[in-house]
């Protein structure tokens, strides 16, 4: 099978209230790399092992939160199409210019059931990881903090799961890798991850009565001993831990999550599966909801669930 | 006690309790000590409002805090959140945020003062 369509996940932009101690937050001590600026005071971030040139935009603001979240599609035939599903779907579309970040071609954007602004793109500049592509060391060695690998999914809260299911799944050709079901038989849904390639998700949403929140951004670590340095890091500079490290159920994670200067829950973790698309959907029910979210002491935590920005 | 002799007093009346803030402390670090189990800190950054409490009297600076849980008019009538509030003087507060429910818990033995 060859990847087609939506790509990945390609950018996130993040409010952050104050600019400094963020840019400490997610460059000293997360390590991410520095790659750009522009004149409405947004700082462009990247994962050292990320080839486009940015993935994280940190934005100036009064309020912390997502402003939007993007997926790379794989050509400027597949946005056009993508967007006139889009439309036939209900969402209302805008379209926004390249150049509008920084080295991105042109985005479309739109606002999913649940609230969120998620976009798409085809184009984005080629900076490189920094080892080259030609006899490339296997690592750099100029990296600051946790040495985060790249950004990798967004989880967010909002209020209409099903409608948002639905459009990831069957307009933008996501697959449900797992689920979470409450009620009488299991009749509600209350969270989804959602895939658009091999990993065992790209998105994940829980249902949520205030639209549009976000509850983390995530990034990769390739290994137990990175989050556990990770959380050394969290130690030393006293950022603000909110569970971890600890193991994941759901997607079988090793993880630890914190929080950035601005109240935005940050999430560095390891591990999972592979997904391939004959694989068959994993259901996570009420009674074992606990260890489903945290593994190793089978117990759901109030901050984790309720805590957004 | 060493920490009466350093910082400031920090007062909720509803609750009877007082405690100890040290200088250069954020509130919230010092209601953490009250020690009731399952306070729900959330944050500890200024962003998602749990921790949001009302200064009646007294004096204090704060760090950022989002306008969606503190809005200009809440912050000139004292309204802060304790993670991004350090006191300057004794404080007298009232807890208004979701860690109410915490810090008002089995509040008859009060006052416990360090």
């Amino acid at each position: 099978m060859a990847m087609t369509g939506v790509l990945r996940p390609g950018h996130v932009q993040i409010r952050v209230l104050d600019m400094e101690a963020s840019l400490t937050h997610y460059i000293e001590r997360m390590g991410l790399l520095e790659t750009d600026r522009d004149d409405q005071g947004r700082v462009y971030l990247k994962g050292w092992d990320e080839h486009d040139w940015f993935s994280v935009v940190l934005r100036p603001a009064d309020t912390p939160g997502m402003d939007f979240t993007a997926f790379k599609v794989d050509s400027v035939e597949t946005l056009n199409r993508l967007e006139q599903s889009l439309k036939d779907f209900g969402c209302e579309i805008t379209r926004l210019p390249a150049g509008d970040l920084k080295h991105c071609g042109e985005r479309v954007s739109f606002i999913s059931p649940m609230g969120h602004t998620f976009e798409l793109f085809a184009q984005k500049d080629y900076i490189g990881n920094g080892l080259g592509n030609i006899n490339p060391h296997p690592w750099r060695e100029d990296l600051k903090g946790m040495k985060v690998h790249r950004f990798d999914h967004c989880l967010l809260y909002g209020d209409d799961l099903d409608g948002a299911v639905k459009l990831f799944t069957e307009v933008l050709g996501f697959q449900q890798t797992e689920k979470v079901v409450v009620g009488p038989g299991g009749s509600v849904q209350i969270a989804s991850f959602l895939t658009c390639g091999m990993k065992a998700h790209d998105l994940a949403l829980i249902r949520h009565e205030e639209k549009g929140k976000l509850h983390h951004v995530s990034f990769l670590l390739r290994s137990w001993e990175e989050v556990l340095h990770a959380a050394d890091i969290m130690g030393r500079y006293k950022i603000p831990i909110d569970i971890g490290p600890t193991r994941h159920g759901i997607t079988r994670g090793r993880t630890i999550y914190f929080f950035d200067p601005s109240g935005n829950r940050n999430e560095t973790f390891c591990d999972s599966y592979d997904w391939y698309p004959d694989h068959p959907e994993i259901t996570w029910t009420e009674d074992e909801l606990g260890g489903a979210i945290f593994y190793h002491d089978q117990q759901l935590n109030e901050r984790f669930l309720s805590v957004v920005t | 006690m060493f920490g009466l002799t350093s910082g400031y007093t920090i007062h909720i009346p509803e609750t009877g309790a007082s405690f100890n803030c040290k200088p250069q402390e954020m509130l919230l670090v010092a209601m953490m000590r009250l020690g009731k189990k399952g306070i729900p800190v959330g944050c500890r950054s200024g962003g998602c409002g749990v921790c949001k409490v009302q200064v009646q009297q007294g004096k204090y600076a704060t760090g950022k805090m989002s306008r969606a849980h503190i809005s200009e008019q809440e912050e000139q009538a004292g309204f802060v959140l304790a993670c991004r509030c350090q006191p300057q003087s004794d404080l007298v507060i009232t807890v208004v945020g979701q860690m109410r429910k915490a810090t008002h818990r089995n509040e008859v033995s009060s006052s416990t003062a360090e």
